[in-house]
């Protein structure tokens, strides 16, 4: 966890299911059902959150859509620039993307670069018919012509403030935060 | 873990966690490997060079295609046909690869050390892929990566590795490799090929194959480098074949579902019989598809960050 005071707390447990569960139910609006959908979490955050989806879509729609994770430090455009070394976690997609309706997730959309990365992975995957973006949190500050389709929260931000993001799965905790950086 | 080095040269020195690391990274880079589509931007600008001055087919083609998979620039320099024929030192060979911006050389020499020479003088990383009789990491590392694809957790299990252990750095680097994580290592050939000073390497040494396979998981066997009978270290093919040569007969008597392994180039009929080469026991293809994974992992984790990069 970053380092930084607490300034409001933006989502609690039940925020973020509702959140979660709307952006379910517009996945399976906006794709006219779940026939070619494919669910894909952008590590690591993004992966509870999608498996979360699969459920929620599972329970008022009956169909278990396909699952996948995205690991995309391979892919990132910093790599030359970063000191430490990122550790390269597995991409676990089962099934063939090809001619299919592909939605990334992950949990916050900042710059834009993650995304990017994102979907580069996931040309390399295959080539699927669309490719659309769901997330928790839209922070804004884009630094890439990028947008998501299914938005949780849109909250305006400073680039001074950080947003936390903890899930019970890989957190131990489950709410949105909102905090401050400190001066180092 | 953060990783550290900036030249692969041998396992003796390597750490458990590091061997750990490397065989993870290529647990990801296998995945990527079997793609239809295996190519990525990772080190798009990089450039590795493959300086080889003994022969070579899996090892010099597995770097190059490891490291173009990963978007590098790869090039190999045939010795044969480069100024190293003309009487250039390895100092001098290198120093003008290091002139030429190359940030990872990968180097095959026939003196021992050659490796730890080159990468004290160059800034680029070094990887050693075959230094004399010394070491060989990245043939280690392939192999441990192929047992464990296939057996899982190694700790406690049995290895027999069978043939000239005294000329072969792959023999030696898997005796670290393998001992590090919790295997039980032992050498087996005729004397002459598996000398009582190898004790120091801390694995168990005996001269009859067929006493040892009992209880063994996995049975590497090593090429037979055919010039040695010439200098009397073993009488003739037939009887070092008769002795040491794993047949499917043979093989039975490890009293379970062994693994083969060999590193390669085969003599078929020598060491190893052409129905256990061609067996589904024998993981040798395997081996191969492994080592370009390895390579990856290698590649990726010594120039993939900007710590290491050549200024």
């Amino acid at each position: 966890m970053e380092v930084g005071t607490v300034k409001s707390k933006i989502l609690d447990a039940d925020g973020i299911r509702r959140a979660v569960t709307r952006i379910a139910h517009e996945i399976v609006e906006k794709n006219k059902g779940t026939d070619k959908l494919i669910l894909v979490g952008i590590r690591r955050r993004g992966v509870p959150l999608a498996e979360r989806i699969q459920q929620y879509i599972e329970e008022f729609e009956g169909v278990k859509v396909p699952l996948g994770i995205l690991d995309i430090t391979l892919y990132r455009d910093d790599l030359s620039t970063i000191d430490v070394h990122p550790v390269v976690h597995e991409t676990d997609v089962p099934v063939s993307i090809e001619g299919k309706s592909v939605v990334l997730i992950d949990d916050v959309l900042y710059t834009g670069r993650t995304a990017r990365a994102a979907l580069d992975a996931t040309m390399d995957l295959g080539r699927p018919e669309r490719i659309q973006l769901a997330v928790l949190v839209d922070r804004g500050h884009r630094e890439l012509p990028i947008r998501a389709d299914y938005v949780g929260k849109n909250l305006p931000t400073s680039r001074r403030e950080i947003i936390a993001v903890r899930l019970q799965e890989v957190d131990g905790d489950e709410n949105v935060l909102l905090l401050e950086r400190e001066e180092t | 873990m953060k990783w550290q080095r900036k030249d692969i040269l041998a396992i003796e020195d390597m750490s458990v966690d590091e061997i750990q690391q490397i065989l993870h990274t290529a647990k990801v880079m296998k995945e990527i490997l079997m793609r239809p589509i295996k190519k990525l931007p990772t080190l798009k600008g990089k450039s590795v060079v493959n300086l080889f001055y003994e022969a070579s087919t899996r090892t010099r083609t597995s770097f190059e295609m490891a490291g173009k998979v990963l978007g590098a620039d790869t090039t190999s320099i045939a010795v044969a046909q480069s100024s190293v024929s003309k009487g250039e030192s390895l100092l001098d060979t290198a120093k003008t690869i290091q002139a030429m911006r190359a940030d990872l050389v990968i180097i095959r020499h026939p003196s021992s050390g050659s490796a730890k020479f080159l990468a004290d003088i160059l800034k680029a990383g070094v990887i050693n892929a075959g230094d004399g009789q010394h070491e060989h990491p990245t043939q280690a590392l392939l192999d441990i990566f192929t047992m464990q694809e296939r057996l899982g957790d190694l700790e406690g299990k049995k290895v027999v590795i069978v043939g000239d252990v005294l000329h072969s750095r792959v023999a030696r680097s898997n005796a670290w490799c393998l001992q590090k994580m919790g295997v039980d290592v032992t050498f087996v050939g005729p004397p002459t090929l598996v000398p009582v000073e190898l004790e120091g390497l801390g694995v168990k040494l005996t001269h009859n194959l067929d006493d040892t396979l009992p209880g063994a998981d996995i049975v590497m066997a090593l090429r037979l480098q055919l010039e040695r009978q010439k200098s009397g270290l073993f009488p003739s093919l037939r009887e070092y074949s008769h002795l040491y040569g794993l047949t499917v007969d043979r093989l039975k008597k490890t009293g379970k579902q062994s693994i083969v392994l060999h590193p390669g180039p085969m003599n078929r009929g020598v060491e190893i019989s052409d129905d256990v080469a061609d067996s589904v026991d024998a993981l040798i293809e395997r081996q191969v598809t492994n080592g370009v994974a390895i390579r990856m992992a290698l590649i990726y984790l010594l120039i993939g960050g900007s710590s290491n990069v050549v200024a």
